[in-house]
């Protein structure tokens, strides 16, 4: 498998009144095209910058960003207007992301008006198609947002990333606001749309079940700085970093016999302004020592497994 | 089969025509939409009646009245309404009616004009403030800021004592007076939108600065302006009544209702109906200012919609 994008030591700082926010701190990670990198953690951690700076919706502050092998780090106004067309969102909150104003067509059709690349016919041509390939009934076509329920608004903001055809997306918790039902529906579209449009994907969510389902590899971030990373089966299967460990014994389980020992994390998420060198989650480390604060490397600990933990060996018996 | 095949696409053919056409002619904020929706809003279509006659009345009323606004005529002095004089005489014996007719004109026009004056000041400002931030928007607002520490009113009066009374002069004064507010609220509704994600969304689709101003920007931030500017019209009139009734305003003889008021209050226990009727033409003119910009401000946000 060939490799679509590559981040390297990638930072995003946020200067303010009380000093340097360090929302994404030496993130580091490949992934294949067509492969999904489901990328998890808490709320604040720092998931959503991390998405929105790869696709240059933010400048990043340091660090290298490769696609397909290109470095595309910096670039001029041209270049990024490619790139965008290349790399592509889906937000969120399907209320927040759709202008009030603009019919679902209208919506769906800027990009496509924007590329230059149709004539009128081809236009709305392709704005049917792209409405019918996420299912968005005729009824609907000049329908306001307000007029529709989450998913419905959610294809639409998914209609409208990939209507260029890029080749990589970041879905910034496309389904968190969605009611359970309608989540399922959604993913299914995304898959589906994976598989016939060669999408590579980075899924930030919270949710541990929806990643699950639907990464390839997964990468877990704690307070800007990146925890462990390895595909998904091995990470369910065999959590090697402590922090993971809390989060998936965090997982309900149904099996009354079988209760999972849920990992309770004391004292309270370091702040993220200015922090102090070495690993973050440190502090609420039952295993912590000394060096834990002094700088963290990325160890790969077995094959395409990597844990930033000094003490990962000793704390897992390898 | 194929008849029916053929007969299939020819229906939703037409169905997808009758979806567009439908659209189009719903489109809000389109003038045939903002049309149809004030028509079907009884009382909005009754105020912009009210707004027009009442115009058409004021230039016509030195042709149709019977009496002309400035006529003296001391023998109906302090008349009552009656046959002769619909709303009675005033102090001198002019014929109410006539004065409140002509001067609608001034009164409604001083409203429309320093209203334009302020809204077109308060859009600038607040938009660049909003949009730009940083020291623009600081600077803009603690300009603003100074400017509204003093009394809408008192800031009017100063002015208009600077400028010296007359129609344009109160225009002016009125004009530059309410600006502070309309640019407060364009910056707030700019700052609202600016944070959406649709606006980050539309980045990411590679829209111009200029298109996500005009595209996205401008039509959700517009709405509450709307219904402010309504609003503004008729609390300029009421303001420049204000002004004309302290006597900085509009002068004698010209009938500005405000005027009217103004010299009437001296005979309000004898002859209230010299008060009265001006009053009931004011507020009657306000309150079908507010009616109509409701109706507009509904018509063109699709989110109100019925």
């Amino acid at each position: 498998m060939s490799e679509l994008l590559r981040v390297e030591h990638l930072k995003k700082y946020f200067p303010t009144p009380r000093g340097t926010v360090h929302a994404v701190d030496d993130i580091t990670f490949t992934i294949e095209k067509g492969k999904t990198m489901g990328l998890v953690g808490e709320s604040g951690c720092g998931k959503s910058t991390l998405g929105r700076t790869v696709i240059h919706l933010q400048d990043s502050t340091d660090g290298k960003i490769f696609l397909d092998g290109k470095d595309i780090t910096k670039v001029d106004k041209n270049e990024l207007k490619a790139v965008r067309e290349k790399m592509q969102i889906i937000f969120q909150d399907p209320y927040s992301s759709l202008n009030p104003r603009m019919t679902l067509r209208d919506t769906i059709k800027e990009p496509l008006e924007l590329s230059g690349r149709f004539n009128k016919e081809q236009l709305e041509d392709e704005t049917t198609r792209l409405m019918d390939l996420v299912g968005i009934e005729k009824r609907f076509h000049y329908s306001y947002p307000h007029e529709l329920d989450g998913g419905r608004r959610q294809r639409v903001g998914i209609a409208r990333a990939i209507a260029l055809h890029p080749e990589f997306v970041v879905c910034d918790e496309p389904v968190s606001a969605l009611d359970v039902s309608i989540q399922a529906q959604i993913l299914n579209l995304l898959m589906d749309l994976q598989d016939q449009e060669q999408l590579t994907y980075i899924f930030v969510t919270h949710d541990l079940s929806v990643v699950r389902h639907i990464s390839d590899t997964i990468c877990v971030m704690y307070l800007g700085q990146m925890v462990e990373t390895c595909p998904t089966d091995e990470l369910f299967k065999n959590p090697l970093h402590p922090y993971t460990k809390a989060l998936l014994s965090a997982i309900p389980s149904v099996d009354i016999h079988n209760r999972s020992k849920r990992i309770q994390l004391k004292g309270e998420i370091t702040s993220a302004i200015d922090p102090k060198p070495g690993c973050r989650f440190a502090q609420r480390c039952p295993y912590a020592k000394e060096d834990c604060y002094r700088d963290l490397t990325l160890t790969e600990v077995r094959p395409g497994h990597f844990v930033s933990c000094a003490y990962v060996k000793e704390i897992n018996n390898l | 089969m194929a008849k029916d095949k053929v007969k299939n696409e020819a229906v939703t053919e037409s169905t997808e025509i009758d979806y567009a056409a439908k659209a189009k002619r719903n489109k809000p904020g389109s003038l045939p939409y903002i049309w149809r929706h004030i028509r079907q809003n009884p009382l909005a279509m009754g105020s912009l009646v009210i707004i027009i006659a009442l115009f058409i009345l004021s230039f016509l009323s030195p042709y149709i009245m019977k009496y002309s606004f400035s006529k003296i005529s001391m023998r109906d002095q302090y008349a009552l309404p009656n046959s002769e004089h619909l709303l009675g005489c005033d102090e001198v014996g002019r014929d109410i009616l006539s004065r409140i007719l002509y001067g609608a004109k001034y009164t409604m026009s001083i409203g429309f004009a320093s209203t334009a004056i302020s809204a077109a000041i308060g859009i600038v400002l607040g938009a660049v403030a909003g949009y730009f931030g940083g020291w623009v928007d600081g600077l803009i607002m603690r300009f603003l800021d100074i400017f509204q520490s003093f009394p809408g009113i008192l800031l009017a009066i100063l002015i208009s004592t600077v400028l010296g009374p007359g129609f344009e002069k109160v225009i002016l004064a009125l004009g530059v007076s309410g600006a502070p507010g309309y640019a407060r609220m364009m910056r707030a509704s700019i700052l609202t939108v600016r944070g959406s994600e649709y606006i980050e969304a539309a980045q990411s689709i590679n829209c111009s600065t200029a298109r996500i101003i005009r595209k996205h920007i401008i039509p959700n931030a517009i709405s509450p302006l709307i219904i402010q500017i309504a609003q503004g019209i008729a609390a300029a009139g009421l303001m420049a009544s204000a002004l004309s009734f302290l006597g900085f305003g509009v002068q004698a003889p010209t009938p500005e209702w405000g005027s009217m008021l103004s010299s009437a209050r001296n005979f309000i226990r004898d002859y209230p109906h010299m008060c009265i009727f001006p009053g009931i033409f004011i507020m009657i003119t306000v309150l079908a200012y507010n009616l109509v910009g409701d109706a507009i401000r509904d018509a063109l946000d699709p989110r109100l919609r019925d």
